[in-house]
């Protein structure tokens, strides 16, 4: 079997904002109802975390669980666990209407640390990344520049951008963009 | 700009993180129909300076299709609600008469 190799390759950018390639990630998604005590169980017992409610994540994009719609969710675990993942999400589900599937290599993570953090986001972003408004524990899908992407407040006030594989490069490079033009101070503290 | 909560996520979307679909609450006539009820179905649509009704969908988000009641002129939006309504919600309805007594829409007031 060939080694898996993360789309950007392990690319990081310091400076003001840091940028990191968070790596090869497990990452499943689960469709159902949420609302299961089931769906909730194995998931959560996957990524060792609890099941996030709308607009929420728990956990680290290593291992946790984001909320993606009113019946999606993504489970994050280590790259090599994702099928074992599946197996076991199924297993739990017989019966249930339920969809589990790998989907590791479809997404690209991207680790954003420092003060402008939520500067360099707003920038590309329409949705509020006012502290107030987006807080730790948050998931938010929604667009930056002209692609989708996923944003997550992290619980250690860090953020991780999810986006398609397809886009990484242009993500982390606009990202990178954003990074280089400098903080707005819109965002007081 | 237009400013649209979704009804499933909660999350305030802004327009471009939203696709346009059209007028709500339209009444299908396919197979079997006369082709005056297609024709009207097909074609016909309002065009109000006030309040209107939309469909509209999450696609930056969760991907799914909801429906808003807002004021074509002032943009003013009286709130969103879930696709699967054939007719607007009376919190929907009463959101509105509070703003545009008397209003109508089609066969809705
Ligand atoms: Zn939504």
């Amino acid at each position: 079997m060939a080694d898996g190799v993360s789309v950007l390759g392990g690319v990081s950018v310091g400076g003001a904002v840091a940028l990191r390639d968070l790596g090869l990630t497990g990452m499943v998604t689960v469709r159902g109802n949420l609302a299961g005590g089931a769906l909730q169980a194995v998931c959560a017992g996957l990524a060792g975390v609890g099941f996030p409610g709308a607009g929420m994540a728990t956990g680290t994009a290593a291992q946790g669980i984001a909320w993606m719609s009113p019946d999606e969710v993504m489970v994050f675990v280590a790259h090599d666990a994702a099928g074992a993942a599946v197996a076991q999400i199924d297993a739990a589900l017989a019966g249930v209407h339920h969809l589990a599937v790998d989907v590791s290599d479809a997404r690209a993570l991207i680790g954003l640390s420092g003060a402008g953090a939520r500067d360099v986001l707003a920038k590309l972003t329409p949705a509020d990344m006012h502290p107030d408004a987006f807080r730790p524990g948050m998931f938010r899908r929604t667009r930056l520049g002209q692609v989708a992407a996923g944003i997550w407040a992290l619980e250690d006030g860090s953020f991780a951008v999810m986006c398609f594989r397809s886009v990484a490069d242009h993500v982390f490079a606009t990202l990178a963009q954003s990074v280089k033009d400098g903080a707005v101070g819109h965002f007081k503290g | 700009m237009l400013t649209l909560t979704c009804p499933y996520c909660g999350v305030a979307a802004d327009e471009t993180e939203l696709a346009a679909g059209g007028e709500a609450h339209l009444k299908r006539f396919g197979p079997g129909s006369t082709d005056a009820e297609f024709d009207t179905y097909m074609f016909a649509r309002e065009n109000p300076k006030g309040v209107h009704f939309e469909r509209w969908r999450h696609a930056y988000g969760c991907g799914k299709w909801f429906l808003a009641a807002r004021d074509t002129n002032t943009l003013e939006v009286f709130g969103t609600y879930p696709a699967q309504s054939s007719a607007p919600p009376q919190h929907i309805r009463d959101a509105i008469t509070a703003k545009r007594p008397g209003w109508t829409w089609r066969d809705f007031a």
